[in-house]
């Protein structure tokens, strides 16, 4: 039932083709702001993703918080291999694009549909820098 | 992109590896955002500390100074983590501080002037209307851009040591005139006079604003802003909205006047500020445990005429028992408080003066809090409120008397 699953062509891309598990935030994301670098945990208080752990999931944020960090921080925070496989966000900054080519690490911005209405935590995605989509593979269990 | 016959020739390694890997990274950043070209700068501006860098950082800095990596324009740094006379009195790791001495000894050794301030816009270098520069931390960008009329996107590290070795940047962003054109209007009701007052005006406009191609454009400001209340503005706009740049009429170069400042663009939308605005966004913050037991004046580094209101509202006063105060600022400044007597009256009343560092990215800072047993951070900074929160502190933005105060009685007040 592939094709009842939804799709979102993405505005502009780069890095490799990764699938993971979604994690969705419905609020915008800066690895100095909100992240706990050594853990990978998002510890600020009030966050909508308080308590949860990026490694290994593809974070979709509606925005960039901030700031110049990430630009170093993404690539340590691969290397502590605490990193997601791919930020998806609604609008970013230069430097989380900066950070993740840096770091090696997927990055998307703009949608041509809410991810917020069509894919929850824990969907099986995929992010295609190439074709410019993110495809559901499978709902969460 | 479009390359010239110069970076063709980085690019195939005949100016070294380290410019040919550099100007190749820059490529993959200018293509995500559709630049057609390279456009030179003038001067850069770094961070680079080993709690942002991490070993990682550390070990790409040895492996880039390795390659014989120099640079080409002068190129400055933003705060650091450590000031080493504080390590111990911090509980800051040695082991760090032994690492950020390397960090900076890789750095001198690439030509980067290790100066080690985030207010190089006040005290350093003032690029002038059209300039070409690569710039970071947020709050520097957003003043080049803003108050100077030069042009810069946000760069990070290893974007401006790319930017400073290849001595250009990707044409995208700030650089074009297309995205320095303001997108809405945010009409003054009432005058703002402390910095806290201005940083809770960046929070404002910056919170349901995010975006970093948003561009507002202030209209009816009153009094003429200072230096240092642009500073706090800028850096609150920069921390809440992730913004790079704004206009102000009659005060900012690109802004004789609203239609100026939008350049043809219809605005999306108009805000209006008013006193009960700006008295919201103190009355906002939860008291926690009511303590004051740490205050901060940091995050910008504080100017030489900060320093100079703070040492008259601490004279003759003492932070209270259990209160600890910080204030941060750059080398140039502090030695410039040491001659006009400055220190002496912050000194005398308890406060702690750290050189060269900016408190959110003190090492260990986490730690630090649980050590001491901090709860609230008080300051008179609306940067420092929003960027602080991944080590758990509950902070709250004060006026700057009303910090001062704070921390003689150590209770909020």
């Amino acid at each position: 039932m592939t094709g009842e699953l939804p799709t979102i062509r993405l505005r502009r891309a780069t890095g490799d083709a990764v699938e993971g598990e979604a994690l969705m935030s419905s609020e915008g994301f800066s690895p100095r702001y909100d992240l706990d670098r050594w853990s990978g945990e998002i510890t600020k208080a009030g966050h909508s993703l308080q308590g949860r752990n990026i490694k290994g999931r593809i974070c979709f944020f509606p925005t960039a918080k901030g700031g110049i960090a990430a630009g170093w921080a993404f690539s340590d925070i691969k290397a502590k291999n605490i990193a997601p496989l791919a930020f998806v966000f609604g609008v970013t900054n230069p430097v989380m694009v900066q950070g993740a080519v840096f770091a090696g690490i997927t990055l998307t911005e703009g949608w041509d549909r809410n991810p917020q209405t069509c894919i929850h935590t824990g969907d099986w995605v995929r992010v295609d820098p190439t074709r410019k989509l993110i495809e559901v593979l499978r709902r969460a269990s | 992109m479009e390359l010239d016959t110069e970076e063709q020739a980085i690019l195939r390694g005949e100016q070294g590896v380290a410019a040919q890997e550099a100007l190749a990274y820059q490529i993959k950043v200018g293509e995500f955002f559709g630049a057609r070209r390279f456009v030179p700068i003038s001067n850069a501006h770094m961070m680079g500390d080993i709690e942002v860098l991490g070993d990682s950082g550390l070990d790409y800095l040895e492996c880039t100074a390795r390659k014989l990596a120099r640079c080409r324009v002068p190129v400055t740094t933003n705060a650091r983590c450590i000031d080493f006379d504080h390590v111990d009195r911090l509980g800051q790791d040695s082991a760090e501080a032994q690492k950020e001495r390397k960090v900076i000894r890789l750095l001198r050794e690439m030509n980067v002037m290790t100066t080690d301030t985030c207010i190089n816009y006040q005290t350093l270098y003032q690029p002038h209307l059209g300039e070409h520069v690569a710039w970071g931390d947020t709050g520097t960008v957003i003043y080049a851009n803003s108050v100077f009329g030069a042009r810069s996107n946000f760069e990070s590290g290893p974007a401006a040591l790319a930017a400073a070795i290849t001595g250009r940047t990707p044409e995208y962003g700030f650089h074009l005139d297309v995205h320095r054109r303001g997108s809405f209007v945010v009409e003054m009701k009432t005058e703002l006079h402390d910095l806290a007052e201005w940083g809770a005006l960046g929070k404002l406009v910056g919170e349901p604003n995010q975006d970093y191609f948003a561009v507002p454009v202030f209209a009816d400001v009153r009094p003429s802003p200072s230096s240092d209340q642009l500073k706090h503005l800028g850096a609150a706009l920069a921390s809440y909205g992730s913004m790079g740049m704004f206009h102000m009429v009659g005060v900012t170069p690109e802004a004789p006047d609203v239609a100026a400042a939008l350049g043809g663009n219809p605005p999306a939308h108009t805000m209006t500020i008013t006193r009960a605005d700006i008295d919201g966004v103190f009355s906002g913050y939860a008291p926690g445990d009511g303590s004051g037991s740490l205050v901060v004046f940091s995050g910008p580094q504080q100017s030489l005429f900060e320093l100079r209101t703070l040492s008259a509202m601490f004279a003759g006063r003492k932070v209270a028992s259990g209160t600890q105060v910080f204030v941060t600022t750059s080398n140039g400044v502090r030695s410039a408080a040491a001659k006009l007597g400055y220190l002496e009256a912050l000194e005398a009343a308890g406060v702690t003066l750290l050189e060269g560092v900016c408190f959110y990215i003190l090492q260990n800072l986490s730690s630090m809090r649980v050590a001491n047993g901090w709860t609230n951070l008080v300051s008179n900074s609306a940067k420092i409120v929003n960027i602080i929160g991944a080590h758990k502190f509950n902070t709250i933005l004060r006026r700057t008397q009303d910090c001062v105060d704070i921390a003689v009685s150590g209770r909020l007040q």
